[in-house]
């Protein structure tokens, strides 16, 4: 298909940010995903994020079924899914109504108009037709028949009308490849693997798509179309990738680069299910990914197979975290490998499954009983997670001690594009297996650089011991209940952990290492704080801003208190009701912490954040 | 796997001081597999005991082996994930009926369903021993414990029914103080491949004693007790004069010589027989009580499966390393 001889004029942009909405069963996320990738693989720097409804198939048409995939696709580097909408794609009149806030006043919503039938106005909770009432006045409406204008390309397909009606999605497609001048070619090569033993259905597909490209090329109401140019990247092949897909891809990674085999534990939850379903595929890779029963067994299963020498995992979002809390305290005592995936989600309780939150950062640091320090790490993007689940392994391998990862719903179902590390890239990965018999074995005789306790596994000879969640002598790991020995034995598991703080890289601090409000943050929220102060920085260029993002949690990596020290305001913004910065008051109380909190299940934006900068920065 | 290594009993038993009651039923368990293991063909290194907590969940600590002293109610958990890891091993689970059927029985249930090829010896002691003595899942109705001072209201398992219900494959009974037939049955439990559950009628000497001496007594027990073979008619009794039969699609003992019985006549006891109904029916017996291997199906394992599906995956799947999953599907090139 021809992208050249426009004859409408076109206009560059930096960026922009283009959601799609319709019924779950409009193909929203699918439509969303090629459009991403199209992007992506044209050049530009991407992130998405999925937004859907916790139920499968909500009744058509109501609000609360709206599905909805936002992308934000850009010419400089992108770090988010973007805040305010610059396109808004609308399927039905009830993916109108729950989106039409996000969009900038005077920016384009393109909607299929044949939806907007009585009944489904009625299912949306409009009392009159909003495309003809004059209550969107403030929008640019594009009103297209894309349901009739479908059907009518694919009338000589022999395609059942169900099956015409449902390929509107690829009429949509199609008409936002033409609005970006974005070649279609991706996704018909898509489409022909995809469904390459339904002829038919690659055929349908790719004339709505067409179909819409050119209906846009003529219409009059879009007398624009926008080029938004390739991102400068670093060298190197890339892909899209998700979230949790990366986390699963850095386990195996790490499983491949200690030459040990990946056992998964699991019971699925949402939002941390895909992990799983990652895993379960590559069962002819040395992963065994193991369904259990419940979130329990999934852990207990991970602590059996780690005792037998497997690099173990277990992976699970905030109730599972805590159904797998007992389990986790005998990781502790047992002082084996083992890392918990906690997806976090909206909370408390079932709270919000399909919704991110940071909340569950409490729970992963003291939610055991007794003292039962492990080590905490959090990804920050959906690519960091491959190198962060790497890390969790490798601290977990090269310290003998339990390791929580944490991620979100956000940065676990959001993608962006990533520069593929192969093995040779990543740092290497040693361990305390010991498979061979040894004169002078004792269970728990500690490595006196780490205080990690060699990991003899079933099958050497010679080397038969117990553990256990009793108390345990200090050398021999025999039962012990003696009152000094537990109190050694508590200080050296929390020594272990502390001792962790030598082998992470310090703090480091981005954009002014000193000055006026230093911006910290950890996990998930790094794309929207360094997105924030980035535009705060270019309106703002007399202020001295810094963003001090946290990876490592427990410990805290070297380097805290003297960066913060060099700033005048502290700003600790996350997605929830403090957890983290109460954690820094806890271990750095010289300091003063101004919060910013957020718990909509949904990320930070840009414009809050700003509006909290110059709260801070205004008042001095 | 053979070994060249011929070990005793002794062999597999540990340094750590035993610290079970006096007198407790424990000890002749203990014995009893340290006597089983030698006639196994597996190396000591290559055996692990996994427990849950209660007083049977000391277990590990006795044995001159791998083993993990869990938490409550997840040893079979934690050995299933020991045997997913490594399937050369040859592992056992200790627990007890708290254990396996009240906090643990999720995960008691689902093992057995899964055929895992594992020994799973399931002390019965009726009571909550290490908490000194509330009911458990197998006290009797009405039974006065701590926790139930005028009486328990909570109707018990039958562990054998439960286990068949949940699909198990092998099922064995043996009374606490029989110390032969256990370490008989422990090697049978061991070469039969699929979760191999074994339940001990286990007398607690302190807070449940005597709960079995209607069964166990050795003046009663040959009376009272049925110990089926495969292929052997179930007869039992001093005089081995006592059988049973089928009348009514019930079982019923029939006394030989008697109204023109013969031990033709006596039913020949199939554990291999996938159909459970009298296996069932067995369990269930209340006169006589029938001990030994009373169910013991061949059928595929867990493992068996999942290599199965691994074997297809290798097969079937286009991307055969991890460098190809690295860069399959849609990856594009950046320029400098």
């Amino acid at each position: 298909m021809s992208t050249e001889a426009f004859h409408k004029e076109t206009k560059n942009l930096d960026h922009a940010v283009i959601r799609f909405v319709g019924d779950s069963g409009d193909g929203m996320q699918l439509t969303g995903t090629q459009f991403s990738t199209s992007a992506a693989l044209l050049g530009n720097d991407v992130a998405t994020f999925p937004n859907y409804p916790s139920e499968i198939r909500a009744p058509q048409g109501s609000l609360y079924g709206v599905s909805g995939f936002q992308v934000n696709i850009g010419a400089t580097e992108i770090s988010t899914p973007g805040d305010d909408l610059d396109i808004l794609v609308a399927m039905n009149p009830a993916g109108l109504k729950t989106n039409i806030k996000d969009l900038k006043p005077g920016h384009m919503v393109i909607v299929d108009e044949d939806a907007f039938t009585r009944s489904n106005l009625q299912k949306a909770k409009y009392e009159s037709n909003p495309l003809t009432d004059g209550s969107l006045s403030e929008y640019n409406v594009i009103p297209v028949p894309m349901t009739s204008l479908t059907r009518e390309a694919l009338k000589d397909t022999g395609l059942d009308s169900k099956s015409i009606t449902r390929s509107k999605n690829m009429f949509a497609l199609g008409m936002l490849y033409w609005l970006f001048s974005k070649d279609p070619k991706h996704t018909i090569e898509f489409l022909q693997k995809k469904f390459k033993n339904k002829p038919q259905v690659v055929e349908a597909n790719i004339k709505a798509l067409k179909a819409g490209y050119h209906f846009a090329d003529t219409l009059e109401l879009m007398p624009t179309h926008y080029i938004v140019d390739p991102a400068k990247k670093e060298k190197g092949t890339y892909r899209i990738i998700m979230g949790n897909q990366a986390t699963a891809w850095g386990f195996m990674a790490a499983a491949k680069k200690a030459s040990l085999e990946l056992f998964l534990g699991s019971y699925p939850i949402t939002p941390a299910t895909d992990i799983l379903h990652e895993l379960s595929k590559w069962r002819h890779l040395d992963v065994t990914a193991f369904q259990a029963e419940d979130e329990i067994a999934g852990i207990s299963s991970a602590i059996g197979a780690s005792f037998a020498g497997k690099l173990a995992i277990t992976t699970t979002s905030g109730p599972g975290l805590a159904l797998k809390s007992e389990a986790l305290g005998l990781a502790v005592m047992l002082e084996i490998p083992l890392v918990v995936v906690d997806v976090q989600r909206g909370g408390p309780s079932t709270g919000m499954p399909t919704k991110t939150e940071q909340s569950d950062l409490m729970q992963a640091l003291y939610g055991r009983n007794g003292e039962s320090p492990l080590i905490v790490i959090a990804a920050k993007s959906p690519a960091d997670s491959y190198d962060k689940a790497f890390e969790a392994a490798k601290l977990t391998l090269e310290h003998m001690t339990p390791v929580v990862l944490l991620t979100d719903g956000y940065i676990g179902n959001g993608s962006e594009p990533w520069k593929i590390k192969t093995l040779d890239e990543m740092p290497e990965i040693s361990h305390y297996q010991v498979t061979e018999y040894q004169e002078d074995f004792h269970p728990y005789k500690r490595d006196p650089k780490t205080l990690a306790r060699p990991w003899a596994i079933p099958g050497t000879p010679g080397l038969e011991h117990v553990i256990g969640g009793l108390e345990k002598d200090k050398i021999e790991g025999t039962v012990s209940q003696d009152p000094l020995n537990h109190e050694e034995m508590v200080k050296l598991r929390a020594e272990k952990v502390r001792k962790v703080k030598d082998f992470i890289p310090p703090l480091e601090t981005e954009f002014d290492q000193e000055g006026d409000l230093l911006v910290v943050g950890w996990g998930g929220t790094y794309g929207s704080l360094k997105t924030a102060v980035k535009k705060y920085k270019e309106e703002n260029p007399d202020k001295k801003v810094g963003l001090a993002h946290f990876s490592y949690i427990n410990p805290l990596p070297h380097g805290v208190a003297d960066t913060f020290s060099k700033f005048k305001n502290i700003l600790v913004a996350e997605l929830n009701m403090g957890q983290f910065a109460d954690f820094l008051r806890m271990n750095y109380p010289q300091f003063q912490y101004t919060k910013y909190n957020k718990v909509q299940g949904l990320p930070l934006g840009s414009p809050e954040l700003i509006k909290k900068f110059n709260e801070i920065l205004k008042s001095e | 796997m053979t070994t060249e290594i011929k070990y005793t009993f002794k062999d597999f038993a540990s340094d750590q001081d035993v610290r079970w009651c006096p007198g407790c039923d424990d000890y002749v368990i203990l014995r009893s597999i340290q006597k089983a293991l030698p006639e196994i063909g597996k190396k000591k290194e290559d055996i692990v005991f996994i427990s849950g907590i209660g007083c049977s969940s000391r277990f590990p600590y006795y044995m001159d082996n791998y083993g993990i002293h869990g938490i409550h109610g997840r040893a079979a958990a934690i050995a299933t994930g020991t045997k997913l890891a490594n399937p050369h091993l040859s592992v056992w689970v200790a627990s007890g009926d708290g254990d396996s059927m009240a906090i643990g029985g999720n995960h008691f249930i689902h093992t057995l369903r899964r055929n895992i090829d594992m020994n799973y010896i399931l002390f019965n002691n009726e009571i909550y021993g290490l908490t000194k003595g509330q009911f458990s899942p197998t006290s009797l109705l009405g039974q006065k414990t701590k926790s139930s001072p005028y009486g328990n209201t909570q109707a018990p398992f039958n562990p054998g029914e439960l286990a068949i219900g949940a699909q198990a494959k092998f099922f064995a009974r043996v009374a606490g103080n029989d110390a032969k037939l256990q370490t008989k049955i422990y090697i049978e439990a061991e070469k039969h491949k699929g979760t191999s559950l074994v339940e001990v009628l286990q007398n607690c000497v302190i807070f449940n004693d005597g709960a079995y001496k209607d069964i166990t007594d050795k003046s009663v027990k040959d009376d009272v007790q049925l110990v089926v073979e495969h292929g052997k008619p179930m007869i039992f009794g001093k005089n081995k004069d006592k059988g049973l039969v089928l009348d009514e699609m019930k079982l019923k003992v029939v006394k030989i010589g008697e109204n023109g019985i013969t031990e033709d006549d006596i039913l020949v006891h199939d554990a291999k027989e996938p159909d459970a109904t009298l296996h069932l029916a067995l369990v269930n017996l209340k006169e006589p009580v029938v001990m030994g291997v009373i169910r013991a199906v061949e059928d595929e394992t867990l493992i068996e499966r999942e290599n199965k599906v691994t074997e297809l995956a290798k097969k079937t799947n286009p991307i055969q390393s991890f460098e190809e999953l690295l860069f399959s599907g849609q990856t594009y090139e950046v320029e400098e």
